[in-house]
């Protein structure tokens, strides 16, 4: 029996109320008629034409959102793959540098890997631009998919593989006919946190960067540095709006999908 | 395990795949890293001798460069006050927010997972919302709030707590909110996940045997909820060492942060040596968190 207390109203509250006051000011005075984003002086959706009239902002716009796209999918790949490596292949020679090697991402300072895979194509001659970051992007967002991708497979029921490979379906054919359905929530939701942490990323991108690919954190980060600005409030704020939609979206899948497998069992219970 | 066909080497494929990948882009860099850390800055391109290059070097060209090696990038590092009290004040910075960020954290983990079982997805969406939003406009609001003009001091003023502004943006304080800010959803996460399967009947026991709540909570709660405690730790502590967005932007010049160190060595100095010097360094103090924090990742994992 879990009662909520007065204490844990007032900590939720005021924890709620930090984490979302910041952004509510920034969207609420995105939309701010003067030039000072502290003072309000009048509605107005000027900040907004500026931003769509703005081209390099519009430029970093379409490169930050192929190399997410590009980024995430070849992510999603890989971090499949390696999610089954970590859960179905045990202790093979060579596990424990693998696990290290998906693990560590996770927590390593951005500045770390970004220094590193910047050398990397120095070392190896390969021109810096947008294909350095898409790569650079890949590799580290690969760790997080696997993270998410592992955590549905280590709960799935292995019997539905296993009757497939007895009745004699080749191993591809069941992980693309069982498997693949099953964990597809999961993959789905690797592929969103990879693309929004690609879109934001501000410090691997710079790192791995040449001349003529720029990114909308490096441009924002640029702007941020000289000043806070109402235009920088809009930029966000649609950031924001995209993002935010593509997780109630997301979760209300998720939903739909539990919603779902919930009938089927209790269809299957019946029968 | 065992159900594919043993023998045939494509049962390793969709490992070697994945595995091929994370040693190509995230082992060799750091060997990289280590090897031009101990090189010597020039001004070429690109900007450190020695290179190597096999096929014109051959194998007593190589051996020949490779002499050229130096330590001095690391003796620098040693001598040079700048760098080690940038490092110990990185990890002093990382461990008093983490630490605010727990004491934040763990009443609002446990306020979730006591709340009514219909609310929690939606109080765990709450969380992780902020979490996809951009971290750098995140710091960015905090600009428009801390600074002179900002928000926090015309509300001040305005209720009349204080007569002329506050110098908040620019010092470390403005760093600590930005961190905590940031970083909370981390801490929260793996709190609640640790709180929320707690078993109810420990604690009604307790209180049947007339153990009053505070310290059954002491007792029962919070050492149940240690691996949490840890896990979220770890994510806070080991990514905030190296932090440089946060400094950079929140940051005063007395802030002094390992992270903007590496960022104007390489960007604005361009020493690639000294800055990979420092990267290696950096590795080498968060090896033993980092190694901390694996270890408990796989323990969770292979119990669940």
């Amino acid at each position: 029996m879990r009662r909520l207390s007065w204490f844990n109203v007032v900590s939720l509250t005021l924890a709620f109320a930090f984490l979302y006051i910041p952004i509510l000011l920034l969207v609420i005075y995105s939309f701010n008629e003067g030039p000072n984003v502290a003072i309000w002086t009048g509605w107005s959706t000027k900040w907004y034409s500026s931003v769509f009239q703005n081209e390099q902002l519009m430029d970093a716009a379409w490169v930050t959102f192929w190399i997410a796209l590009l980024s995430a999918t070849l992510a999603t790949v890989l971090g499949t793959l390696a999610a089954i490596t970590l859960t179905r292949y045990g202790n093979y020679r060579g596990s424990t540098l693998f696990n290290g090697m998906v693990y560590a991402p996770l927590v390593m300072p951005e500045i770390i890997l970004g220094l590193a895979l910047l050398l990397l194509f120095v070392a190896i001659g390969f021109e810096r631009g947008f294909w350095t970051i898409t790569l650079a992007h890949t590799t580290f967002t690969t760790c997080f998919v696997a993270v998410v991708v592992q955590s549905r497979l280590v709960t799935f029921d292995r019997s539905l593989e296993e009757a497939a490979l007895d009745l004699g379906s080749p191993p591809l054919k069941t992980f693309f006919v069982i498997t693949l359905p099953i964990i597809l929530p999961a993959v789905v939701s690797g592929w969103l946190l990879a693309f929004t942490l690609s879109l934001d990323d501000l410090v691997i991108a710079s790192f791995t960067t040449g001349p003529g690919a720029t990114t909308l954190p490096m441009r924002i980060y640029s702007a941020v540095r000289l000043g806070v600005k109402p235009e920088i409030n809009a930029i966000s704020t649609l950031l924001i709006g995209v993002v935010g939609l593509g997780v109630i979206a997301a979760s209300y899948m998720s939903k739909q999908q539990a919603v779902r497998e919930e009938q089927e069992r209790r269809a299957a219970g019946k029968s | 395990m065992a159900v594919a066909p043993q023998k045939s080497w494509t049962r390793w494929l969709p490992v070697m795949i994945p595995y091929g990948w994370l040693l190509f882009f995230f082992l060799v860099p750091f060997l990289i890293v280590a090897k031009i850390s101990v090189s010597s800055t020039e001004t070429a391109i690109p900007p450190y001798i020695p290179v190597f290059d096999p096929i014109v070097d051959g194998m007593s060209g190589m051996w020949e460069k490779a002499r050229q090696f130096t330590t001095e990038n690391y003796v620098r590092l040693v001598e040079s006050d700048l760098y080690w009290r940038a490092y110990l004040s990185s990890l002093w910075i990382a461990f008093v927010s983490t630490l605010i960020t727990l004491l934040i954290g763990y009443p609002m983990a446990y306020g979730m997972a006591r709340a009514p079982a219909h609310w929690r997805p939606l109080l765990l969406m709450l969380v992780i919302l902020p979490f996809w939003t951009s971290f750098l406009i995140r710091v960015y609001a905090w600009i428009g709030i801390l600074s002179t003009e900002g928000f926090l001091n015309n509300f001040l003023i305005y209720i009349g707590a204080i007569n002329e502004p506050l110098s908040i943006l620019a010092t470390n304080t403005a760093v600590y909110i930005g961190i905590v800010y940031s970083y909370l959803p981390f801490m929260v996460l793996p709190l609640y996940a640790a709180l929320e399967k707690m078993d109810d009947t420990l604690l009604e026991a307790a209180s049947d045997l007339g153990c009053p709540p505070l310290q059954a909570f002491w007792k029962i709660t919070f050492p149940l909820s240690l691996p949490g405690v840890i896990a979220g730790c770890f994510l806070v502590f080991i990514p905030v060492v190296g932090e440089f967005v946060i400094p950079d932007l929140l940051g005063g010049s007395d802030t002094e942060m390992i992270g903007k160190v590496l960022w104007d060595e390489f960007f604005n100095t361009r020493d690639w040596p000294a800055a990979s010097a420092v990267a290696i360094i950096l590795l080498l103090i968060l090896v033993v968190p980092i190694a901390i924090y694996q270890n408990q990742q796989a323990k969770a994992t292979g119990a669940s």
